[in-house]
């Protein structure tokens, strides 16, 4: 369903990804973690087209989206959904109205079935009644939940996740990690999770792909990756510091 | 030096490039149909309506100056009755379009770049796309359309108060025959003048509805990167419209021959 092969992308001298090459089968349920600035989020944005590599393909279901104008991506768009890491609310319009957002623009739907499905899909990530609310009126953990239900209430197929659990307390990750499982299962669609909060990739993911370096470092099971015995794999898995990097300054 | 010079030559080169493409995307998503109604409207009413009080003020209080100057040098050689022929064809033509573009590319364009730049750094352009949403369609069209079908209007508004306001002054603060006033300000002014100025009021509209979506788009990181764009598509805006004006004036002089 989406396969990238050799992806390289640069921001000035520094280059970000370096060869990248995954492939993520339909319904899979992905995590792809590695060390912050590793290019995960990079990576996420090139398969949904918001960046283009500066050389490699990326295949959505067989089809090349390397190369296509904006035009043609916003086609390509219709299969995802995305929750970004704030959550990008659009701070102007309501709970129910960023939600609805994308049905609106579609001007197939009714105002009432818009209503009844935006309720349908506010439920399903545990929120009822606030509707009219702000984005500016909700917490964190709220604005993860209403951003996870304005990227699924058009049933995609794919659904990625920038880093759902950064910046949430324990609980509140804990609850999100249990709705991207549920949406998940219940709406059948394929989950590309970026994360490095281990505890949540353990969760949610069938196969995790480490990144390291620009490239796909590792990749197997959460058991797999937690019992590897690769130095760059265990130290990330264990969260410890490497000593040559820390230098204090007197 | 020489490193410094090509760089500014290049990122010049590439933010013109960068500047065609969004005018072409935006030329194309209006000749298609893709705006809705109700996101025009809503921009019509915040650039349109929302101006008004801004440009009352400008347009009566240029009309009364323009209006007490031009009477001082004129009464010296006993022309006090041509004066509100001269307020009357500055404020067509030139004074009008102008102040009144000026004022909205410091009222609207700062508004339309913050906003934009926001939406950008905040990631919700980003999401826009997610959703199947041309940014160009939904943010831009709607805006640029708006302050280019505001502007003629508000410069009309603009004329008309700085007109009367500067009759007002001169019949009843400087004494001027109303009935000579009125009679040499007909005289003078024509349909071209006031067609130049709002011709000239529909390209300002256009250029600051660009400039400031396209340095919203294009903003830097963070709130710093907000604050310069607000501040580019101010300053750009008024350059390039007291620049146009210039060249806008000569042709023009020589379509409509007011």
């Amino acid at each position: 369903m989406i396969e990238v092969r050799h992806l390289q992308k640069s921001f000035g001298p520094h280059r970000v990804l370096d060869g990248v090459g995954l492939s993520i089968g339909q319904g899979e349920s992905v995590v792809i973690i590695g060390r912050s600035g590793c290019g995960k989020s990079v990576l996420l944005k090139h398969i949904i087209g918001l960046t283009q590599p500066d050389a490699g393909e990326i295949f959505i279901e067989g089809q090349n989206i390397v190369g296509m104008d904006e035009r043609q991506l916003l086609h390509v768009r219709q299969k995802f959904g995305m929750l970004f890491q704030s959550a990008a609310l659009f701070d102007s319009m309501t709970v129910a109205e960023n939600v609805g957002f994308a049905l609106r623009r579609e001007r197939k739907w009714t105002d009432a079935e818009i209503a009844r499905k935006v309720t349908e899909a506010l439920e399903l990530v545990e929120l009822r009644g606030i509707e009219e609310k702000k984005p500016s009126e909700l917490s964190g953990g709220m604005r993860k939940r209403v951003g996870l239900a304005r990227a699924v209430i058009y049933h995609p197929e794919i659904v990625l996740y920038d880093e759902p659990t950064t910046g949430l307390d324990p609980v509140v990750s804990d609850s999100i990690d249990q709705l991207i499982i549920r949406v998940c299962e219940r709406l059948k669609v394929t989950s590309v999770v970026v994360t490095h909060d281990m505890r949540s990739a353990r969760r949610v993911g069938r196969r995790i792909f480490m990144m390291h370096g620009g490239r796909i470092h590792a990749t197997g099971t959460p058991e797999e990756i937690f019992a590897s015995t690769d130095p760059v794999v265990k130290q990330f898995v264990e969260g410890v510091a490497d000593p040559k990097e820390i230098s204090f300054s007197t | 030096m020489n490193g410094l010079a090509n760089n500014w030559i290049s990122d010049g080169m590439q933010g013109l490039g960068k500047f065609a493409l969004l005018t072409r995307e935006v030329f194309a998503s209006v000749l298609s149909g893709r705006t809705r109604w109700k996101d025009l409207i809503y921009q019509l009413y915040f650039i349109g309506v929302k101006s008004q009080s801004v440009v009352l003020i400008t347009g009566a209080f240029t009309g009364m100056v323009m209006c007490a100057q031009t009477y001082f040098q004129f009464h010296k050689v006993r022309m006090d009755t041509a004066t509100m022929a001269v307020v009357s064809v500055s404020m067509c033509s030139e004074l009008g379009p102008v102040l009144t573009a000026l004022m909205v590319a410091g009222r609207v364009g700062a508004s339309l770049a913050a906003e934009l730049g926001t939406m950008r750094v905040t990631e919700q352009i980003d999401a826009l796309r997610t959703l199947a949403t041309h940014p160009v369609d939904y943010l831009v069209v709607p805006r640029f359309l708006s302050v280019t079908m505001a502007l003629p209007l508000l410069t009309a508004v603009s004329i008309s108060v700085g007109i009367g306001a500067g009759w007002l002054v001169a019949v009843y603060f400087l004494q001027i025959d109303p009935t000579y006033v009125w009679h040499n300000m007909i005289r003078y002014t024509s349909t071209g003048h006031v067609l130049m100025g709002l011709i000239k009021a529909l390209i300002y509209g256009g250029q600051i509805g660009l400039i400031s979506c396209y340095k919203g788009l294009h903003c830097g990181e963070g709130a710093e990167g907000v604050g310069r764009a607000t501040t580019e598509a101010v300053v750009y805006s008024s350059i390039t419209i007291l620049m146009s004006n210039f060249f806008l004036t000569l042709f023009l002089n020589q379509v409509l021959q007011p």
